[in-house]
């Protein structure tokens, strides 16, 4: 996409692509087609490499074969060191994509007699060029030329007209020059002929550690990158950062992911940080970085990704073991193919080498989540200027694959008195999500707390608090805020069992009081009971004496009656009422 | 193994490189055919290579400048480019005892 995108930037001026990491997005699309490049820099600077890549990958890459004519190196040597880089120049020299041409010049076996010119070079790279079709051409280093014959002014002349030969055939030329004394950009003053586009290359030692570097120093007629960008000559061949750094056009997905730890998730609204950012835990030693970064890769693994942690300070085997102690299983994570551990002494290589490492590795591996352990330990011995840009690489090069990563850094703050977050301002401004943990002492103990410091895009927790590491894994649990400071750890535990005590005591009181409320509503109860029993058996005896009494009044009604019939029929009322007694 | 003494009984095997007709390619056959006759008469073999009709025979005595003459046989290899004007470095080039007269 950005090779496509780059030359629309500068219309009119066709580039050809180097196919070279970082260097096609430095010059905005490659070098200037059917025109001469000179690259320049001191022995050793990487000059023929960059030259081979270039003829290699345009003739691999972009369809466009190349001559390759060597006035030092012979063919045989430039293909053995070239293929340390992954080239194999014979089988391209077969395929007729590449030829490689060494010139040979002896000044002791050459007498000079009157006028003669370098025609016989151009008649061999223009038979060169014809046998294949050749599109790209190498002239590594024309200077030694100037070694071999002893007429400089023909050998200038010449030059200056070779030159415009190659233009003149629409040769996409690189021409490599020793870089001259003082301020001169080549010992002969070859930029005076080769005027389109000049790069020089530079190898520096500070503090011991090595650092090549790319510039372009002119471009004629494209806008290009002017500063000094770190290169290296890796495995796969030349690399030139920033890979992709010269936009900030990267997507950003919606989707979130969670860390692994789900208090930590609740902190970070709700769901956790985005797919695709950056996240920086830092924090004094010992408060636990290391194992968030772990349990963020475990999280991954259980969700099926791959996880690639690189490591700075343990070996692979220590954080297997270590993540073990705190309840964290990694090692079927790493049988199964999805956790990869690269662990390596931040003092191996470099900053820069390490990032093109992590490059590699992240290429290859194609992880979803990238954790880097610490941070902190690369950017050792290294001024913040340097270090800046060289991390918003590797930050811009993961959210363009769209893989959350997260950075664990080392503050010198030490315990709680001073502010860590000092040591930390150039870095975390790259970075999406912020973790501040630290240290509390206290109480004749030492805890741990966390907060969010920042975390754009989402509504983030302002709450401190305590992160537990115990074998049952991470957790993060509520401080208690006392009168003037949280309370942490057995504090904590303390206050907690003060609390859940008293919640004891008034959970039972309340039983009671329901107890006693219960027996004395079953009391009422049986009270009730016994009442309307004897209730019911009052009624009883009342019916029953009715019932009895009425009874005897209608047999002493009928006896009377009987009677009066026996005593011949007196008034039966009276005698009623009479024989009633 | 040369003895400066005699150099007439070796044969001088001499190849001109040029690139067509230009007027130094002339320039420097006709040079050469006259300081031939002159220093190494019956004693050499010319074999003019224009490059512009067989450029591949270029890489093989590894020619850059032209004209230039190289001297195949006797061994070891010489070459002298240029023109050939100056009679005196072409014989001290190719190591041929001048003949005086």
């Amino acid at each position: 996409m950005n090779k496509q995108r780059s030359p629309r930037a500068t219309p009119g001026l066709p580039k050809s692509p180097t196919g070279i990491t970082g260097l096609d997005e430095i010059t905005g699309g490659g070098l200037p087609t059917g025109r001469p490049t000179l690259v320049c820099g001191a022995a050793g600077c990487g000059k023929t490499m960059l030259a081979v890549e270039f003829l290699v990958r345009g003739a691999v890459e972009f369809g466009e074969p190349g001559v390759f004519m060597m006035f030092e190196e012979n063919a045989a040597e430039l293909t053995a060191n070239v293929r340390s880089l992954g080239f194999d120049l014979d089988q391209l020299v077969q395929q007729n994509k590449i030829v490689l041409h060494h010139v040979h010049i002896e000044r002791s076996e050459i007498e000079e007699t009157g006028e003669y010119d370098l025609e016989g070079l151009f008649i061999r790279l223009g038979h060169a060029i014809d046998s294949i079709g050749a599109k790209r051409v190498v002239l590594d280093t024309v200077e030694a030329l100037f070694a071999g014959l002893p007429n400089h002014a023909i050998l200038r002349a010449e030059l200056r007209r070779l030159f415009r030969w190659l233009k003149n055939r629409e040769m996409t030329a690189i021409i490599t020059g020793e870089k001259g004394e003082g301020n001169a950009i080549t010992r002969y003053g070859l930029e005076e002929y080769v005027a389109d586009c000049v790069i020089t290359l530079d190898h520096r030692v500070t503090e011991q550690i090595s650092t090549r570097r790319l510039r372009v120093l002119k471009y004629r007629g494209s806008a290009h990158g002017t500063n000094e960008y770190p290169f290296l000559i890796g495995e796969r061949g030349f690399s030139v950062l920033p890979i992709t750094s010269l936009r900030l056009d990267h997507a950003a997905p919606a989707e979130r992911l969670s860390t692994g730890i789900a208090r930590l998730d609740q902190m970070l609204g709700v769901q956790g940080v985005f797919r695709g950012s950056s996240v920086l835990v830092s924090g004094a030693p010992g408060t636990g970085k290391s194992s968030i970064g772990a349990q963020f890769a475990d999280a991954a693994c259980r969700r099926g990704e791959r996880a690639l942690l690189f490591a700075y300070e343990e070996s692979s085997a220590q954080i297997l073991r270590n993540m073990h102690s705190i309840g964290m299983d990694l090692a079927p994570w790493v049988k199964k193919g999805l956790l990869q551990i690269h662990a390596s002494r931040p003092a191996l290589s470099g900053l820069e080498q390490h990032l093109v490492a992590m490059h590699d590795t992240v290429r290859a591996f194609r992880p979803a989540v990238v954790v880097v352990d610490p941070i902190s330990n690369l950017t050792l011995e290294r001024s913040e200027m340097e270090v800046m840009p060289t991390l918003m690489r590797l930050i811009d090069f993961l959210k363009q694959q769209q893989i959350t990563s997260l950075f664990t850094s080392l503050t010198t703050g030490g315990s709680g008195t001073s502010a860590p977050e000092d040591s930390q301002v150039g870095v975390s401004s790259l970075m999406d999500t912020w973790l501040q943990l630290r240290n509390v002492e206290f109480n004749g103990e030492r805890n741990r707390l966390i907060y969010v410091m920042k975390s754009r895009g989402m509504a983030h927790s302002n709450q401190v608090r305590e992160f537990v590491l115990s074998d049952a894994g991470i957790d993060l649990v509520d401080v208690y805020l006392g009168a003037d400071r949280v309370l942490t750890g057995t504090a904590r535990v303390a206050q907690a069992a003060h609390e859940r005590s008293a919640a004891e005591l008034r959970r039972e009181a309340h039983e009671r009081k329901l107890r006693q409320l219960a027996a004395k509503r079953k009391a009422i109860e049986a009270q009730i009971a016994a009442l309307n029993a004897e209730d019911e058996a009052e009624a009883a005896e009342m019916i029953f004496t009715v019932a009895q009494e009425s009874l005897q009044a209608t047999t002493t009604q009928q006896n009377s009656a009987a009677m009066a019939q026996l005593r011949g029929g007196a008034t039966t009322a009276t005698k009623a009422t009479k024989g009633k007694r | 193994m040369t003895t400066m003494t005699k150099p007439k009984p070796k044969t001088y095997e001499l190849r001109l490189y040029v690139a067509g007709q230009t007027a130094k390619s002339v320039a420097a056959l006709a040079n050469l055919q006259r300081i031939c006759e002159t220093h190494l008469a019956g004693h050499y073999r010319i074999e003019v290579i224009d490059l512009t009709k067989t450029p591949q025979l270029a890489a093989g005595d590894q020619i850059l400048a032209l004209p230039t003459l190289v001297r195949r046989l006797p061994e070891p290899i010489k070459k002298i480019i240029g023109d050939l004007s100056n009679e005196e470095r072409v014989l001290v080039g190719l190591d041929v005892q001048p003949v005086k007269g």
